[in-house]
């Protein structure tokens, strides 16, 4: 499996993406900086990393989304390509049209910084499948607009149409996302975003590894 | 040409920071405040022919980048 790690100016969070798609992936992994316009010839996954692109100026992911390496990600899940945003790289995502909605300001206005527990909505997409509907798995957060909104129509899609594959489970919703929504994927169900951080709960030294079936499940794209 | 650009949340969705502002308000004294809204505002320079080639060209760069239109309304001046 080969896959693509887009760095941006202020992301942060690329290296823990590259050791988590090598260790629980047994990815090659290519870091490609944001001015490319192409990525590597045979890339099987896009994954947008996490972190502060451009400081969040004007809106968070809002000029990350808009950067030359967009069009190759856009073209590349067009082609049904898998494309993995989490945390800023979700914003990202919904700043550049992948995934609807928005992700707003956290309710409580404040930077959260902590584990929550994400329940398994949808166990049919290629991202999700090597977990069980209903399991519950201990999931680190880290950010300050993490708070999913969007309108009822495009709500009431993704609902029916299972496309809400994380939620944060009752009572922990961290940041008040609609519906206590943490992660969605596109109508074809080959690009998700999410903001609790998978790759930041696969190693022991991580205190769990809750995550890794996520990561094991990539291995085969 | 110098434009103004006003970048609003749309109604229904929520605004914690307006929120936030409306308490603060209300601690300090403020009495009958009500339906804070807080947003952005872009000043910006814009070479054109016409006020309204300005205007269209703000108006363009406002759906392309300036403004989330899933969460946001906006609001064009060209002076």
């Amino acid at each position: 499996m080969k896959a693509a790690v887009i760095v941006f100016p202020g992301i942060n969070r690329e290296n823990d993406m590259v050791r988590a798609l090598e260790v629980g992936a047994g990815a090659g992994v290519t870091k490609v900086w944001h001015t490319e316009t192409s990525l590597p010839p045979g890339t099987d996954l896009v994954a947008v990393p996490g972190g502060f692109s451009y400081g969040d100026y004007l809106r968070c992911g809002a000029i990350a989304g808009r950067s030359p390496v967009m069009k190759a990600i856009v073209d590349h899940a067009d082609r049904g390509g898998l494309v993995l945003g989490v945390c800023n790289g979700f914003q990202i995502l919904t700043e550049a049209g992948l995934l609807p909605g928005a992700l707003m300001r956290n309710a409580g206005l404040k930077f959260v910084c902590r584990q929550v527990r994400l329940g398994v909505e949808n166990d049919a997409t290629f991202f999700s499948r090597s977990m069980k509907k209903g399991d519950v798995v201990s999931c680190p957060v880290a950010h300050h607009d993490g708070n999913y909104f969007a309108d009822a129509d495009t709500l009431a899609h993704l609902e029916a149409d299972g496309r809400v594959v994380f939620r944060y489970v009752e009572g922990t919703n961290p940041n008040g996302a609609i519906n206590d929504i943490a992660g969605i994927v596109n109508a074809n169900g080959n690009v998700l975003g999410m903001m609790p951080h998978p790759e930041n709960m696969i190693e022991p030294l991580h205190g769990r590894t809750d995550c890794m079936p996520f990561f094991e499940a990539l291995a085969a794209a | 040409m110098k434009a103004k650009v006003i970048i609003t949340l749309k109604n229904g969705v929520l605004d914690p920071q307006g929120k936030a502002i409306e308490g603060a308000l209300s601690s300090l004294g403020f009495s009958g405040v009500d339906n804070v809204r807080q947003g952005k505002f872009i000043e910006l320079d814009v070479a054109a022919e016409s006020a309204d080639e300005a205007q269209a060209t703000v108006e363009a760069m406002c759906e392309k980048l300036l403004s989330n239109t899933v969460i946001e309304n906006y609001r064009v001046e060209v002076e």
